[in-house]
């Protein structure tokens, strides 16, 4: 079976984002925005317009930026605070782990442009590194939305729910997934299939898309499953892929040191061990290149996605199968999963 | 329910109301029974945890005392109440001197100092403010505690709010950077709602502060940051309530106030050692003599 995208125009999330702010601002008098310098690059021109005393900026100083936040939910507020990925959580990774989630300071800590999308301005300004240093820390959310729809739901729900949040908002331009939002924390099953599972962070969906047709023109049927939350980790998603395919290939835009894949490949190897492929950046701080030469060269395109499935699903296709579930039919309908796990 | 719950105290909340009808009134030797009151209770859970920074608590508690007796707006019936002013102490390791500050207002129960450091105790070695009433923010590691209380002083003045915020700072603490950050914003801001204390005792944990990096000309540092300066005898109840009421419209203010690092026990003045020494059972009998004395 052969999905095609619904959409071929192309998004940036920082559009979403900034117009679900303003929502939000608009409906509740308690959101206000934290930034550093970055009024432009995090999109809140119009924000700033339409809310000027509900904005603070503190300029370049992200470590002020973090505990200025904690300061302002003290007093009740919701602070978004809005800063370039790689600064926000690297120059503030204390002031994260203290002031707000050792806290539980209400504060959404919203890192702009993550992963390559900076391309040529080099490894200082790339976030490869944010998931797997948030994730070491408890009690911290972390929404990783994959386009304009789940951006906006990720905004939304880091306000319903009181409970310190960092959203990953990409920016490199993605194309929309066309399936409606469920919950922002159940991960999104994009395509059937059992004979390997794609596992893609985020807006790492697109490229796991059209890798799964690649591997279908071989005969691979490949499950596309997308998840936009890495706390909550969907582990009901994860155990599907696990009981009901051969093999998993997870595929984010991060260092694959403890994010995403380390996550998948823990709740395995402590639940039903699985062969498996991380794909992302892999202990190396990226050559110069443009975020789409980037991504190729982090084997995060098409391409490289489809050939690192098809080796792993070569290497267990020829081993007796581990588990035999193939025809389980509580795998063929539902498209989201329902796990709240942390 | 957890052994260690944290209960108010409504005989102490009394018998605080009454210090501070009596010091508003002028009364403010009173304030020195206070802080002595104060050291015996911090010696007291320092030596029945062996652990603590009584260096530091001896330092500040002065600044503290006046805080809670004299000036800052809150209800330790209602530790939560929205329109409290913020006290924020930023050098965390004097944890002790707030949980006996706190305790002595009644926010908590006295006799639950002898839980400090104990194992699942919310008295923890740094302050946490989800297990402890009263404590407003989780510090420790240093120069936390400005940003904070920046952010506060925003929230007050975004709503004209009466509320002010009160952060105290350790002298050594001021050589990280994230300090001069805050304290740029809040001039910019034209924070007046926002007072900062120095606990000025000269002494960090392996030197003295002058040796170690210099923060000297501090008053200086200050005020080309553009607040309004005033130093005072940071043992000095009077000086310190009358500075702590100072306001400058449009700028943010900070006391530098003179301590001695151990204040009140001879052997331990301007000790470095005893920045978290813990005394000896001799040493704690001397020094709760003379502390009684």
């Amino acid at each position: 079976m052969t999905t095609t995208a619904p959409t071929e125009e192309l998004f940036d999330c920082r559009t979403a984002f900034a117009e679900a702010l303003s929502e939000l601002a608009q409906e509740n008098p308690r959101v206000i925005a934290v930034c550093n310098d970055s009024v432009g690059s995090s999109n809140l021109v119009g924000f700033a317009k339409a809310f000027p005393k509900r904005i603070v900026n503190v300029g370049i100083a992200e470590q002020d930026m973090v505990g200025v936040a904690a300061g302002l939910a003290n007093a009740g507020f919701v602070p978004y605070v809005c800063g370039a990925a790689p600064f926000l959580t690297g120059r503030a990774l204390e002031q994260i782990k203290v002031d707000i989630a050792y806290s539980a300071a209400h504060v959404v800590l919203c890192g702009m442009s993550p992963g390559v999308a900076y391309g040529e301005l080099g490894p200082t300004h790339h976030a490869l590194e944010d998931l797997s240093w948030l994730r070491a820390i408890a009690d911290l959310n972390i929404a990783t939305p994959a386009d304009p729809d789940q951006t906006k739901a990720a905004v939304r729900w880091a306000l319903q729910n009181d409970v310190p949040t960092y959203i990953r908002v990409p920016r490199t331009k993605v194309p929309s997934l066309g399936a409606a939002v469920g919950s922002p924390i159940a991960a999104l099953e994009l395509r059937q299939g059992h004979d390997i599972a794609l596992l893609a962070l985020g807006p790492m969906a697109s490229a796991a898309r059209s890798a799964a047709d690649r591997l279908a023109d071989q005969g691979v049927r490949a499950r596309v499953v997308v998840f936009n939350s890495l706390r909550p980790l969907d582990s009901v998603a994860i155990a599907r892929a696990a009981l009901e395919t051969r093999a998993i290939v997870t595929i984010e835009e991060g260092t694959t040191t403890g994010g995403f894949g380390a996550a998948v490949a823990q709740w395995c190897a402590e639940n039903h061990p699985i062969p498996m492929r991380i794909i992302g950046a892999r202990e190396q701080f990226a050559p110069t290149g443009s975020a789409e030469y980037l991504l190729a060269h982090f084997h995060l395109d098409p391409e490289g996605i489809a050939t690192a499935a098809l080796e792993i699903f070569n290497a267990v296709n020829h081993a007796p199968a581990p588990h035999s579930t193939p025809n389980d039919s509580s795998a063929s309908s539902a498209s989201t999963y329902g796990g709240d796990q942390r | 329910m957890n052994k260690y719950s944290l209960v108010p105290d409504v005989e102490a909340i009394e018998a605080w109301r009454a210090i501070r009808r009596d010091v508003s009134a002028g009364k403010t030797e009173l304030l020195r029974q206070v802080a002595q009151s104060l050291r015996i209770d911090i010696l007291e859970a320092i030596h029945e945890a062996h652990l603590g920074h009584v260096g530091g608590d001896f330092s500040v508690v002065d600044v503290l005392g006046c805080l809670y007796f004299g000036i800052a707006r809150v209800d330790p019936s209602r530790p939560n109440w929205p329109e409290r002013d913020r006290v924020i102490l930023s050098k965390g390791h004097a944890s002790v001197s707030l949980y006996a500050t706190l305790a002595r207002c009644g926010f908590f129960e006295r006799s639950s100092l002898r839980w400090f450091a104990k194992p699942q105790s919310p008295l923890n070695g740094h302050p946490n403010h989800r297990k402890v009433p009263g404590v407003e923010a989780n510090t420790g590691p240093l120069g936390h505690g400005l940003p904070f209380a920046v952010g506060a002083a925003i929230a007050s003045q975004l709503e004209e709010s009466a509320r002010h915020v009160y952060v105290v700072l350790g002298d050594g603490e001021l050589q990280e950077g994230s300090n001069w950050e805050a304290a740029m914003f809040a001039a910019h801001r034209g924070l007046d709602r926002l007072t900062a204390v120095v606990d000025r005792n000269r002494l960090q944990q392996g030197a003295g502060t002058e040796t170690t990096n210099a923060l000297e000309p501090l008053a200086d540092k200050w005020r080309s940051f553009g607040w309004s300066v005033q130093e005072i005898p940071g043992h000095d109840h009077s000086q310190i309530l009358a500075a702590l009421r100072e306001r400058h419209p449009g700028r943010p203010h900070c006391l530098i106030a003179n301590t001695t690092k151990g204040k009140g026990v001879s052997f331990m003045e301007d000790r470095q050692a005893w920045h978290h020494r813990v005394p000896s059972s001799a040493e704690f009998a001397t020094a709760m003599a003379e502390l009684r004395s």
